[in-house]
């Protein structure tokens, strides 16, 4: 929680206040256009059914505190290790949690919440679906991992050589672990490097226009992604 | 053969549950295996290739009304999503909001992510959720089918239970992490993932209809996954709505559930406290069905 004071410090200048219980936060941050709601997650957490639940909540609350007609953007602090892995969260139903969490997070959208999403630590696969990945526009910072799965996993579950993945890795996007990789493909909107103004760079994501989900072809446009807007393309067109 | 009563929807290809699931002659497939579309990283890594990347999208009937339809197959890579596999789903559920069917019918049978592609994977599965929550924000209600060999895993675990209703059967399985994952990562005094009575008893069609996420506990039958659509027409004909008090209302009965089922590992200690007798991983789906509704 230490590393997420020093950054609210630097996002939000102007001052914030964003509480952390059990590794969820939720809180607000002062921009220069007014406040903005901030909730995610911290240390790495293994996102559990509670945790899941806290984050809904807290979305839902965000919608229902208002003001009515201005809808105030919502800032998304992805820091995930994935999914809790336990024989107790799958018999509950956790997928169930998660999908709720992205029905809350839609209807944040429609009710006129701009979504953004930054990646400070790690963003993992299911505990990254269900929150980070569903904002309107993401941003990774510095040092941020996102993956899948590490190429050990990959290899041993693949049966392809680990060797034979890291060379691969070099020349591909599209398995490797790393936000650059997410970036080429469209899957991460921007990278901030350390020198830059996040205040500023923030504020200018947080009031964008709304916009249809682009990813695909953003991938296409960055060379990472050729076939995914392309063929849903086809399919919308084809006879 | 698409009519034959006692035929497995299990045991049934992609392609043969669309054919049983809709009105006779009444499918028409969007970009074909006609057309190609396999996955060039598959390729890359020198693995077979499948002419439709392991998924079937197009349009049919059920009972003359229109439905967009999606099947993935379960016997290619395990039903798992790549980049064209995605964008295909994608594709389909796009057109669904400008063409307006009765509703999206998504047979899902998925680990999840591709792990050759993962990145891909991901970001589809991502672009299928976005897209999904379109279509029902247009007011098409969404239905998925859970009995294939492969469940519904992962990211199309969440993808499943996103959707409005869903039909399974005792033999699908439905979750996020499979047992192999978390025996792998956690131990085998975790989850054993070999014991399938187990595997069943967390993830099967009977927890998951007592739990309620579930709509419907069907037979093993093509003809039974039918028969539900057609009364899915009449019990789900909209999408389910997002209000705030509809999701606060989720909310509520998601968190009464963690809070009830706090050391929830095995299906039949529900089934023990709720009364339904020892043997309820033994009945079949008639008796299981009628016997949760006696105690309703």
């Amino acid at each position: 929680m230490e590393g997420k004071r020093t950054l609210f410090d630097r996002l939000f200048p102007g001052g914030h206040g964003v509480s952390c219980v059990g590794q969820v936060l939720r809180g607000w941050g002062a921009t220069t256009r007014g406040r903005v709601h901030v909730i995610g997650t911290t240390d790495h957490a293994a996102i559990d059914a509670r945790i899941a639940l806290m984050l809904s909540q807290a979305v839902l609350d965000a919608v229902a505190q208002g003001p009515a007609g201005s809808p105030l953007p919502i800032l998304f602090i992805a820091d995930t290790q994935g999914q809790a892995l336990s024989r107790h969260e799958e018999a509950l139903g956790l997928n169930g949690y998660f999908a709720h969490l992205a029905r809350c997070v839609q209807g944040a959208r429609e009710r006129g919440h701009h979504l953004v999403t930054l990646i400070d630590g790690e963003a993992v696969s299911g505990g990254f679906l269900a929150f980070g990945l569903l904002a309107d526009a993401i941003v990774a910072l510095p040092g941020a991992e996102v993956r899948v799965m590490d190429l050990r996993a990959m290899a041993r579950i693949t049966r392809i050589s680990h060797d034979r993945l890291v060379a691969l890795a070099r020349t591909s996007p599209v398995f490797a672990p790393g936000a650059d990789n997410y970036w080429r493909m469209g899957g991460i909107h921007a990278q901030w490097r350390p020198d830059q103004d996040w205040a500023a760079l923030l504020e200018q994501q947080l009031y964008a226009a709304p916009a249809d989900d682009a990813r695909a072809d953003l991938g296409a446009v960055r060379g990472g992604r050729l076939l995914a807007a392309s063929l849903a393309r086809q399919v919308c067109d084809a006879p | 053969m698409n009519r034959i009563p006692g035929k497995s929807y299990r045991e049934a290809t992609a392609r043969q549950r669309v054919a049983g699931l809709l009105d006779a002659d009444s499918f028409a497939e969007w970009v074909g295996p006609a057309a190609r579309a396999t996955s060039p990283h598959l390729a890359a890594l020198g693995l077979p290739c499948s002419f439709d990347d392991g998924v079937v999208v197009g349009q049919g009937r059920v009972e003359e009304a229109v439905v967009t339809i999606i099947a993935q197959e379960g016997q290619f890579n395990g039903g798992a999503v790549g980049e064209v596999h995605g964008a295909k789903i994608r594709g389909a559920l796009q057109r669904a909001v400008r063409e307006r069917p009765t509703a999206v019918v998504f047979c899902i049978d998925s680990g999840g992510v591709r792990l050759h592609e993962a990145n891909a994977g991901l970001l589809a599965i991502s672009e299928i959720m976005r897209a999904l929550l379109a279509v029902q924000g247009a007011g098409i209600p969404v239905w998925a089918l859970v009995g294939g060999s492969c469940g519904a895993f992962g990211g199309m675990g969440i993808v499943a239970r996103l959707c409005d209703a869903v039909v399974m059967s005792e033999e699908g399985r439905l979750g996020l992490s499979g047992p192999e994952v978390i025996e792998t990562v956690m131990g085998v005094e975790e989850f054993d993932a070999r014991d399938r009575a187990l595997v069943w008893r967390v993830t099967g069609g009977k927890i998951r209809r007592t739990l309620g996420e579930a709509t419907v506990l069907v037979e093993d039958r093509l003809s039974a996954f039918r028969a539900a659509l057609e009364s899915l027409r009449h019990s789900c004909p909209v999408a389910l709505p997002r209000t705030l008090d509809a999701l606060q209302a989720v909310q509520d009965q998601l968190t009464a559930r963690a809070t009830r089922e706090s050391d929830l590992r095995d299906g039949q200690a529900l089934w023990d406290r709720l009364g339904l007798g020892a043997d309820a991983a033994w009945m079949d789906t008639a008796q299981f069905n009628r016997r949760l509704q006696e105690l309703a």
